[in-house]
Formats: C-alpha cells, sequence, structure tokens
C-alpha cells in the first residue's frame, strides 16, 4: 500500500504502523504493552472515522481515483471466480477498457460488464486508463443484446474518467455509441443492476449506466465533467477543482440524496482499497438482493420501471417565476 | 460565442424573438464581408458571398420549418431551477437571469407543434444565444415530451441541434437528460414514427452523445462543427493539431455518421421529401398552407 497515499491517509498510515511495531515489540520482548495497544488502536479507530466523516467533495474524489483502489476485474473476479470473458464488437475492434462476460452468481449465469482502469503502466496502457472508445461501448451493448436472449441479468461496473477524447474515438463515432448504448438499454427485457465503484466520468459511464438499480460506492462520484474540466471552463481556472467538486455534489451521498441513485453501498473503512475482498463481499450482498428484487419483475415491468425512473429525473419551473 | 459584433445590434425585443433588425451592417464570420441586416436576415443567415452558416435563433428555425400560422408553442413558460445552488465566478441563478434576458427565451430550447410542408411534426429548436444551447433539466423535459406527444399524436420529431452539450451548473441532473430523452426515442422507435435530427453548428458534448446521434435520418448543415468532445479538449489530450475539417459535417458523411449535408434554404423540402418516405404511421398530412 505504498503507491498513492493520499495527504489525508498519511496520519491514518502512520499510526497503523505504529501500532503494528508496538505488537511485535510486545511479542518480541514479552512484554505486556496491552492497555498502550488498546489505547492506540481506540486512537486509530476515531481518527478514521473522524477523517472519513469529514472528507470534502475533491478529497471523495481522490479517494475514488485511488491508485490502489479495485478496479472492475477485482470485483468481477472475487463475485464470479469463474468469469469468462468475451472480446469485440463484431465491427472494428476490442475496446480493452471495457471488458464484459458470464459468471455464475448463486447459480444463475450473470452478464457481468465492467469499465476497467488498469494496474500497472503497461496494463493501464492496454487498457487506456479506462477511458473506453466506441468498440468498448459496442461490445458491451453486443454482450447485453447476449444476456437478453438468453434471459440472464446484466452487472454493469462503472469506473472512469471518461469516454476517450481522441482522434480514432471521434471517426468512430464515441457520440453514436454512448447514445445507441443509452436507448437500447432503456428497452433490454432483462434486470440491469449498475454500479459506480470508482469515477462516474459523464457520458463515457452512463453509457453503461441506464439500470434498474443504480447503486454508488460509498467513495466513488458521479459527475457530468470532471472537478478539472469544470473548473477550467467555468472558473477559467484549472486549480479551482475543489470548488468545482463542491459545487457539482457528486458524491455517492449527493447523488442519493439528489434522487439519481437507488442506492449507496458502504465500503470497508479507510476505503475499499484497504479491503478489497471485504468491498467486493458487500457489493455481492448488495447485487444479491437488488437482483432478488428485480427477478420478480416481468419483462415488460423490468422496461416501464427502468423508463420511468429515468423519466422522473430532473427538476424545473412550470409556471413564470 | 456569437458571431456578430454585438455592438452593432440593439437586441430589440422584436429582434429577440425572431424578427428583422434594419438599417445595420453586420460583418459575415466566414468571409469577413459586409453584408446587410436585412437581406442577411431574409437569407436565414446564410452569407450570399461565402455561403457560411451562421447560427439562428430558434424561433427563425422554426419560421425557417414550419408552415406559416401553424406553429402552437408548449411549454413556453418551463424555467431551470438551480437545484444545486450553483456558484461558479457567477451564480447560477443570476446566468439565467441575464441568459434570458438576452435571448428573450426562458431556456435553451423553443418547442411546439406544426406543420412542415402539410406533415404533422413536433419540432424543438435550440438556442444557441441562451448559455451556448446547454441541456439541463429544462431542456430535456422539453425534448422528452415533445417525443411523447409526438407518439399520442402520431407525428415526426423534428430537433434541431445547436449546443455545447450538458450544462455543468445543474451537475449530475444534465447528464441524466441524455438517459431521459434517449429512453423517450426508444418509445417512439416503438410508435414506428419518424426521428429527423438536424444538426447545426457546433453541436457537441452531451447532446451529441445522445438524441442529436440517434435520428432515424441525420442532416449536419455546411460545415457544422459535430463533436464529443471538442477539439480543444482532444488536442490537450493527445497533444498534436487536428488535421483540417476534422469533426465537421463532411467529416461525419465520410464516416458514416451523418446521413446528408443540407443547405439551410434547402432544409425545409429535404425533410418534406424525407417525410413522403417515412410516414406511415404518421396522422395524415393536411393540404399545405403554402402550397
Ligand atoms: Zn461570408
Amino acid at each position: 500500500m505504498n503507491a498513492g497515499i493520499l495527504d489525508f491517509e498519511r496520519k491514518i498510515l502512520e499510526l497503523e504502523t505504529k501500532l503494528d511495531e508496538l505488537r511485535s515489540l510486545s511479542k518480541l520482548q514479552d512484554t505486556d504493552f496491552s492497555s498502550e495497544i488498546r489505547k492506540m488502536h481506540k486512537k486509530l479507530n476515531t481518527l478514521k472515522r473522524d477523517t472519513f466523516s469529514k472528507l470534502n467533495r475533491w478529497q471523495r474524489t481522490q479517494l475514488a481515483r485511488h491508485p490502489a483502489r479495485p478496479y472492475a476485474l477485482d470485483y468481477i473476479r472475487e463475485i464470479v471466480p469463474d468469469f469468462i470473458e468475451l472480446h469485440g464488437d463484431r465491427a472494428f475492434g476490442d475496446g480493452p477498457s471495457i471488458v464484459a462476460g458470464f459468471g455464475t452468481m448463486d447459480e444463475r449465469s450473470v452478464m457481468f460488464i465492467g469499465i476497467h482502469k488498469g494496474r500497472d503502466v503497461k496494463e493501464k496502457m492496454y487498457r487506456n486508463f479506462g477511458m473506453p472508445h466506441p468498440e468498448g461501448y459496442r461490445k458491451a451493448l453486443r454482450c447485453m443484446r447476449l444476456a437478453e436472449k438468453f434471459g440472464h441479468p446484466i452487472i454493469t461496473l462503472l469506473d472512469t474518467p471518461g469516454a476517450y477524447p481522441g482522434i480514432g474515438a471521434e471517426e468512430r463515432g464515441q457520440a453514436e455509441a454512448i447514445a445507441h448504448n443509452l436507448k437500447d438499454m432503456a428497452s433490454i427485457t432483462v434486470p440491469i443492476i449498475s454500479v459506480v465503484t470508482g469515477e462516474g466520468g459523464s457520458g463515457g459511464a452512463l453509457a453503461l449506466g441506464v439500470g434498474n438499480r443504480v447503486l454508488m460506492l460509498e467513495n466513488s462520484v458521479y459527475s457530468v465533467i470532471s472537478p478539472e474540466g469544470c473548473a477550467a471552463i467555468l472558473w477559467k481556472d484549472q486549480t479551482k477543482v475543489e470548488e468545482a467538486a463542491e459545487a457539482m455534489a457528486l458524491t455517492s451521498r449527493d447523488m442519493h440524496a439528489n434522487g439519481l441513485v437507488d442506492e449507496v453501498v458502504r465500503e470497508p473503512v479507510g476505503g475499499a482499497h484497504r479491503d478489497p475482498v471485504l468491498a467486493a463481499h458487500i457489493l455481492r450482498r448488495a447485487l444479491r438482493r437488488n437482483l432478488v428484487e428485480l427477478e420478480r419483475l416481468s419483462k415488460g415491468e423490468l422496461v416501464k420501471q427502468r423508463r420511468a425512473k429515468f423519466r422522473k429525473m430532473g427538476t424545473f419551473m412550470e409556471q413564470p417565476a | 460565442m456569437s458571431w456578430f459584433t454585438k455592438k452593432k445590434i440593439p437586441l430589440g425585443k422584436s429582434e429577440r424573438r425572431g424578427g428583422v433588425p434594419e438599417g445595420l451592417f453586420l460583418k459575415c464570420e466566414g468571409c469577413g464581408e459586409m453584408v446587410y441586416a436585412a437581406e442577411f436576415e431574409a437569407n436565414w443567415r446564410v452569407c450570399k458571398k461565402c455561403g457560411k452558416h451562421h447560427t439562428m435563433p430558434a424561433r427563425r428555425r422554426i419560421m425557417l420549418l414550419i408552415d406559416e400560422g401553424s406553429f402552437e408553442e408548449a411549454d413556453a413558460d418551463m424555467q431551470a431551477v438551480d437545484v444545486l445552488k450553483f456558484k461558479d465566478t457567477k451564480r447560477y441563478r443570476d446566468r439565467i437571469k441575464s441568459a434570458q434576458k438576452e435571448s428573450g427565451e426562458m431556456d435553451a430550447i423553443v418547442c411546439g407543434n406544426g406543420n412542415l410542408d402539410g406533415y404533422p411534426v413536433e419540432i424543438a429548436a435550440f438556442e444557441f444565444g441562451f448559455m451556448g444551447g446547454s441541456m439541463g433539466a429544462v431542456v430535456g423535459e422539453k425534448i422528452t415530451r415533445t417525443i411523447e406527444r409526438a407518439v399520442n399524436n402520431r407525428a415526426a420529431v423534428i430537433i434541431v441541434s445547436c449546443s455545447g452539450g450538458a450544462r455543468m451548473q445543474e451537475g449530475a441532473f444534465s447528464l441524466m437528460q441524455m438517459a431521459k430523452t434517449s429512453a423517450a426515442l426508444a418509445e417512439l422507435e416503438e410508435a414506428g414514427l419518424p426521428y429527423l435530427s438536424v444538426l447545426a453548428h457546433p453541436t457537441a458534448g452531451g447532446v451529441t452523445a445522445s438524441f442529436a446521434m440517434l435520428g432515424d435520418v441525420i442532416i449536419a448543415e455546411p460545415d457544422a462543427l459535430i463533436c464529443f468532445a471538442g477539439p480543444r479538449v482532444i488536442e490537450q489530450t493527445i497533444r498534436q493539431k487536428l488535421p483540417e475539417g476534422f469533426q465537421k459535417s463532411e467529416f461525419l458523411v465520410e464516416h458514416g455518421f451523418v446521413d446528408i449535408i443540407v443547405k439551410r434554404d434547402e432544409l425545409k423540402a429535404s425533410i418534406a421529401s424525407l417525410l413522403r418516405h417515412m410516414g406511415t404511421k404518421m396522422a395524415r398530412r393536411v393540404s399545405p398552407a403554402n402550397a
């Protein structure tokens, strides 16, 4: 856990190191430090709770982007160990920023589709840092259709800075690919659960996010533009990221309070990266519960519920002020 | 983004609402020539010398396309709500007020029904003069209702896009309008009704990446910028200059994302001739007012 320690994590990690030292010391010297250990343990827990309940929206964004944060494949492999990945949009390419495939969850087949950022430099390059090209979105839709054909539910995991802004992406219709997914996801007749696991980067995330249920992990964010982009355009100052993050109300709690997502999924204290296995287990439980509820709905009801949910989004005034 | 030197046009109410300013000269954004304002308006804001299609207010666009006397506006009073109490260098609330004053519109879109060469249509036209035609909840809702009315009245949908994309000041509420409008189009498709998407300069971001790219037929005006990511963002990302004509109408036709490029003075006739083939599920055509 030495890669990319965030400022507000440093104190906690220091205290944890001290605690570990004290524990090994007590073993080595055969002295009783148990009361000191207990005190320090208590102090650590308070510090953790304090730190993580008081994070501002920009710190929350940093946590959502934490380099050690579990990525889509980490969750998928933990939740469905028999995951079998499928490739290609059958038109141009594979789009490896997005992974898709079948897996077995509680004896039912599920189509998992996730945006995967990549861990080491080589994988990050291969995954294009989780910024999909159009073929990734088209592959995702092809796999959703596949799940629909066999009546299997779909789970999408969203974690992207955004759809890739590049020459090839524009040439191959980035906008069309996203738009097409938005429209077709509205008509799919199997349950869809979408989970923002890290960064919900605008249209590039929403293109996989038209679910019957939309969940957000506690420390994930979802926004129309990145705080950096927003600061650059509205403040004309790239450094105003804290202001931009605050203004956009992009945290899981904000999104839930604004009625734009259905549920916030708890993370291990300190964030999912502090205990990825536990994070996956908590997520699995939330997915299971939602799946069971959605499986009671007919095909028609699923489509209707999904459309009605997004239909309601947006606040406006109808009368002249 | 205004194509004309603003000081020269006192924005009187009639002009804002699509009337013609008189006795003024304007400078063409394309060739730099001075053109007589009345003549320029009569030519639907297309430069006679260089053919540059300048941004057109929503109501002028509707005048261009809809048979005289047949337009009935819908949701004219709908206004934005500052749900997030958003403030950057200026308060969103104040931005709305000044945009309303400047454009003469309540928000960045004008919608309603009318006839197009006798065909019953529901039309939505963007007002670029209102915060760059950005899409917040009002735009999303009005477009969705436009599509829903078309389903109920068996009309065609025509959306003329001209927008910088989603409105940041409404945060994720804006983002979700992409899903909402696209889902409505799925219902239109099930009803077998046509949707013609017209793309004017510029059409970008969340607007392109939702309803604008979902037309049964997609028509672009000449030399319009049509993109997901804007050229500046791309240049910053890849750190190289973009090729000439990149993301312009002609480029999109070449890459298979736009059906046809149509000049403004031929736009109405082109849409009418398409509707002749696409109107099998539509309500009956009335005899065109101007026939
Ligand atoms: Zn000119």
